[in-house]
């Protein structure tokens, strides 16, 4: 493979019912540190139905040189194989250096799958991503256990590809007056291929909560309890209009829906304040709410990973501070 | 129907611990489990074994101690299992590991591919879509609940960000499964006893089609250049003091903030 014929970064900017996700929005906003250390230019693939060509001007507006619009019956909704076909006949028409992709469900299905089809490496959910001096995509990411992080290349192989969950990378502010070209493609689809039939999808109300979006998120692990503890949490999370949000146990434990999860396989956030309620800090948990701005720990154990990354740490048995607090609180509101 | 089920041993996550001093892992005395995703896709075939007869083998690739999760599937009930271990496939990253994969299930006969979704020490999600992508199958991935008509086709209920969807495939497929999907079953005591009995076949990278350079380390198109412990913050103020007082700090600390 000659390496030096692939150049640019390319976001997939995935839309959903013909909405762009904000994850494109905040790839894009790194793609353009990317491109300004290679002194190359930002493109964003644009797949959908046949109206989609209108949202092209917004991916400007975040970031993108130039956007490559597919629009066609076949792309309106996601399946694996017309993306996978559309964005390989894109990779070998322009020879991206770098493509990034949300770490969603969606670019969970399709990353993977390109990856094998193009040979090349895929490296999921990082948390940074930088030029090395030699030119190439230093990829971060949590490593299993411990508070390692390991940083991932993929030297002898284009497009380097990577995914990044929502909310770990900031777009840039939206600029209406930045100038771009919209380049449309045609796909030359295999159609005996798809063999994947979509019969109906379903929206559920019940997980429209996004704690991405909360100011104060308070977050409850295993130290929590069964049972009541939990509900404790949430009298006490309405009392200070707060979010609550939980780690995998609690998740696992079906104390709480997925969609409040916090952590690496769940939703990375940023809120003003965050507190830990009998979270130890495992490193998934961690890369999920590392950025909050200002966070609290409250667990029984001293050494718990979390304490060394809290600005305020409280040793104490969140059982009884739960309660406490929930009280001290009322009798201030009176 | 013929069903492969491939299953990792992870170590059991809950259960890791930091030192405190040098914030490294401890890995000493952690338990080695059966990937909860794999479990459930395990638990998906053999809930089709029970309603169509449907013959199932597990594959798992790893050291030979990983022969351990191959007795647990017997247990559950499993009727074949294939252990691929060779130093060939060392280092391997997630693509090099789908080519041994992949390679080890075109040996064998299948209606139906099933992994996990992802593994608990990687998450990564990626192994399911490229195995899919060798064997040219289609792929469903984040699966929920599956029904099968008795002859070709499967309706299959995937999660999705906001919701579900409900797609059709024909066999020969691939899905990958979520934990949730399914409540996995004990081992049986007949089926713990049988387990030591049946014979695990260990295949190395003779046994399989896939060009050398395809494995391992030297088939991995990503490499970790280095790995460091996380910087950490400096470290905030920690407080040991009773409830009262810490509910004192913490309600000082959030007028300070405008929280309350």
């Amino acid at each position: 493979m000659n390496k030096s014929e692939y150049k640019n970064v390319f976001v997939f900017a995935e839309q959903r019912n013909g909405e762009i996700q904000g994850v494109a929005f905040e790839l894009l906003g790194k793609a353009r540190d990317l491109a300004k250390d290679l002194q190359e230019e930002v493109y964003a693939i644009l797949l959908g139905g046949n109206d989609v060509e209108k949202k092209a001007q917004s991916l400007i507006a975040y970031g993108a040189d130039k956007v490559i619009v597919a629009s066609c019956p076949f792309l309106k909704d996601y399946t694996t194989e017309a993306y996978s076909q559309a964005i390989t006949q894109i990779v070998n028409t322009y020879k991206p250096s770098v493509i990034l992709l949300g770490a969603t469900v969606i670019g969970r299905d399709l990353g993977p799958r390109l990856s094998a089809r193009l040979t090349t490496g895929l490296t999921a959910d990082c948390t940074r991503l930088e030029i090395s001096e030699e030119k190439e995509l230093l990829m971060t990411r949590p490593a299993f256990g411990g508070n390692l992080m390991a940083t991932i290349v993929c030297s002898d192989h284009r497009p380097q590809m990577s995914t990044v969950r929502p909310g770990v990378m900031k777009s840039m502010d939206m600029d209406e007056t930045r100038q771009g070209v919209i380049e449309k493609i045609k796909i030359d689809f295999d159609e005996s291929k798809f063999k994947v039939k979509i019969i109906e999808t379903v929206k559920e109300q019940t997980s429209m909560v996004d704690i991405t979006e909360a100011k104060v998120l308070l977050c409850g692990g295993r130290g929590i309890g069964t049972g009541q503890g939990f509900e404790n949490l949430k009298d006490l999370a309405q009392l200070m209009n707060a979010e609550v949000a939980a780690s995998r146990a609690i998740v696992d434990a079906g104390l709480i829906g997925h969609e409040r999860q916090v952590g690496q396989t769940g939703k990375t956030v940023r809120p003003d304040l965050y507190i830990g309620f009998g979270i130890s800090g495992a490193i998934q948990h961690m890369a999920g709410m590392e950025e909050s701005e200002f966070i609290v720990a409250i667990n029984k154990d001293r050494y718990a990973p979390i304490m060394q990354m809290a600005d305020l740490g409280i040793v104490g048995d969140v059982r009884q501070i739960i309660p406490a607090l929930t009280q001290r609180l009322k009798s201030i509101k009176k | 129907m013929k069903i492969v089920v491939c299953i990792k041993q992870v170590p059991d996550t809950t259960e890791v611990k930091l030192d405190p001093v040098t914030g490294t892992l401890i890995r000493e005395g952690v338990p080695s489990i059966m990937n909860p995703d794999d479990k459930g896709g395990l638990e998906l075939a053999l809930e089709l074994k029970d309603k169509y007869n449907a013959e199932v083998t597990v594959i798992t690739m790893g050291p030979m101690q990983a022969e351990a999760v191959l007795r647990e599937a017997f247990a559950m009930g499993a009727d074949k299992a294939i252990l691929l271990s060779d130093r060939k496939f060392a280092g391997a990253d997630t693509l090099a590991t789908s080519n041994a994969l992949a390679g080890a299930i075109r040996t064998l006969e299948y209606d139906l591919v099933i992994t996990g979704r992802q593994a608990i020490d990687g998450d990564t999600a990626q192994v399911g879509p490229q195995i899919a992508e060798h064997l040219d199958l289609p792929q469903v991935s984040y699966l929920q609940n599956l029904k099968y008509d008795g002859k070709k086709t499967f309706t299959i209920k995937k999660a999705t960000e906001d919701g579900y969807q409900i797609v059709e495939v024909d066999s020969p497929c691939l899905v990958t499964v979520l934990a949730s999907a399914n409540e996995a079953r004990y081992m049986s005591v007949r089926g713990i006893v049988e387990a030591f009995d049946k014979p695990v076949e260990v295949m190395g990278a003779d046994k399989i089609q896939v060009d050398e350079s395809k494995l391992g380390l030297k088939g991995s198109p990503t490499k970790v250049k280095k790995a460091f412990t996380k910087g950490v913050k400096s470290a905030g103020q920690v407080y040991e003091v009773d409830t009262e007082e810490a509910v004192g700090i913490i309600i000082s600390k959030l007028k300070e903030k405008f929280i309350i």
